[in-house]
């Protein structure tokens, strides 16, 4: 006797309706959304760490004096340097330093030695941290034309800008699930109405809620779980195929998975059939209640 | 086995039934009469935890209808076969499928029950027609459908809404005779119907008691019939 099999009590339900497809289908884009918003995330969060830990503790001191003061100002400000508080080391550019520094802009034969150029200190902060409103005071006192480039005024708002774009890769993918779950449940509303009357059936010959539920809830997981994964392949494909511009192309580039990362799209499809689950689960639970 | 005690109901309007107290013993054989719209089905619905009371109480098994969770109601609903007026399958199974339902939703396995089911189909005269969909049925294919799932789950209780509803007078015999052999088998039966004919013809071959319903009361009928 062809009887319900035990594994296959999905099948009181009629076969698969149009929200069941749907729910395939919106599935599968919002995983390839996901999947973005997760490299976004993730390039985000690299390029804030990549400035902050880069520039975070190098700073520069600026000398403009006439062309006789130079030398003892340079002088004196690594004195003043060397006996700073937080200053893990410092020391003056060499000329050839500079014209390498100026050379993308002003070409190889710049005569650095005969024209009035700053000369540049670079300094290292050390762990204990720099007071840099002390250094300037001290600087202004020992050498009048120093002037300390701390680049954490130009640094910070980078940094700020990078944290903000991981923080919006996180809500997009918030609301990914979000719209995933919202959809779902609608679509599991739309299945159980036009279900009425099996889950009346189901319930006059003695189902409990549970087992109706269970027949709603494994098919949506399922389905979600297949778009999301044919998403979330399609999403990796999109990310591994991104051209290769090398390092001048900056963040552009920097948009992708690295390393271990790649392992973070792979839990994609089992979170959108978890939100299917819960979701079609609340919908049919909550419209049973509703029954006698 | 189910006992009203002063139970009333009414759906929202005025009261439909009033003041019902009656026992169903086991092994019992009742006909529930009365014309259409007296509340039969009401009634009935009322037996099965379908309906809860507007007023009074109704115990089914021992148990309040009231104080049972929905989970109470789904067990005893499989210590109960109802045949309903409109018997509703789900059109997308066989009719075997649909009369080994009960058992697969109480999570039975029903590969387990085969044979029970096999000889169920025969004994209701559907063996040939367990591949058929329910929407190919004839009426009383239908009601006979109805009847064998309403016992796969082996009942001490069985509930027919006018089985004999839309079949004509040999089928409704036949349906009878079914359920004749169900109570001598020990099940309590309560058959509604309003064919007086039908009531006379079971007379003769089972101590049944009739109610009516009149007067928004359940009376036990005499022998006027
Ligand atoms: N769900 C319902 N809501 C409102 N009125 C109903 C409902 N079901 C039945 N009725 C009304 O209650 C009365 C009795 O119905 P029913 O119990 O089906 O009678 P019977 O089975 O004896 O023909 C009828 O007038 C019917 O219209
Ligand atoms: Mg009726």
């Amino acid at each position: 006797m062809p009887a319900l099999r035990p594994d296959r009590s999905d099948r009181v339900v009629p076969p698969a309706g149009m929200p069941v497809r749907l729910t395939q289908l919106t599935s599968a884009a919002m995983a390839f959304l996901a999947v973005f918003a997760l490299a976004l995330s993730l390039a985000a969060g690299r390029l804030a760490d990549r400035w902050s830990d880069a520039l975070a503790r190098t700073a520069t001191v600026r000398i403009s004096a006439p062309q006789g003061q130079m030398t003892t100002q340079t002088e004196a400000v690594l004195d003043v340097l060397r006996t700073t508080p937080g200053v893990a080391s410092a020391r003056a550019l060499s000329a050839d330093e500079q014209r390498a520094l100026l050379e993308p802009w002003f070409g190889p034969d710049l005569p650095v030695d005969r024209l009035p150029l700053p000369r540049l200190v670079e300094l290292v902060e050390g762990p204990e941290g720099l007071d840099a409103e002390a250094l300037r005071l001290r600087l202004a006192g020992e050498a009048p034309g120093a002037v300390l480039d701390d680049h954490t005024r130009w640094r910070r708002p980078l940094v700020a800008a990078a944290d903000r774009l991981r923080l919006f890769g996180w809500v997009a993918l918030g609301l990914i699930g979000a719209a995933v779950a919202s959809m779902i449940t609608l679509a599991a509303n739309a299945a159980l109405a036009a279900n009425a009357r099996v889950i009346e059936v189901l319930r006059l010959v003695g189902a409990r809620d549970v087992f109706i539920a269970r027949a709603f809830v494994r098919r949506f997981t399922r389905r979600a779980l297949e778009g999301a994964a044919g998403g979330t392949a399609l999403g990796m494909l999109a990310m591994a195929l991104m051209p290769e511009t090398g390092e001048a192309g900056g963040f552009l580039t920097g948009l992708g998975f690295r390393g271990w990362h790649w392992l973070w799209p792979l839990a994609v499809p089992p979170l959108a059939a978890l939100v299917a689950f819960a979701a079609t689960r609340a919908a049919a639970l909550r419209m049973l209640r509703g029954l006698t | 086995m189910i006992e009203l005690d002063s139970v009333s109901h009414s759906y929202g309007g005025s009261e439909l039934l009033g003041g019902l107290a009656l026992r169903l013993p086991p092994g019992s054989f009742h006909f529930l009469t009365g014309p259409s719209g007296a509340g039969k089905t009401t009634f009935l619905r009322l037996c099965y935890a379908e309906l809860a009371p507007t007023a009074g109480r109704v115990r089914i098994f021992g148990k309040d209808v009231r104080a049972m969770s929905r989970d109470d109601v789904a067990h005893t609903r499989r210590r109960i076969g109802v045949v309903h007026q409109d018997c509703q399958f789900l059109d997308h199974l066989s009719v075997a499928e649909n009369v080994a339902l009960p058992l697969s939703v109480a999570g039975r396995n029903a590969a387990d029950h085969a044979g029970d089911l096999a000889d169920l189909l025969g004994w209701v005269g559907l063996d040939t027609r367990a591949e058929a969909l329910p929407p190919e049925l004839s009426g009383g294919e239908r009601q006979r459908a109805a009847l064998a799932r309403a016992v796969i789950m082996g009942p001490e209780l069985i509930l027919a809404d006018e089985p004999t509803g839309n079949v004509d007078w040999e089928m409704s015999l036949r349906i009878l005779h079914l359920l004749i052999e169900l109570n001598r088998m020990g099940k309590a039966i309560v058959i509604a119907t309003h064919d007086l004919n039908l009531i006379r013809a079971a007379k003769a071959n089972v101590s049944a008691r009739v109610l009516r319903i009149k007067d928004r009361r359940v009376q036990l009928a005499g022998a006027d019939l």
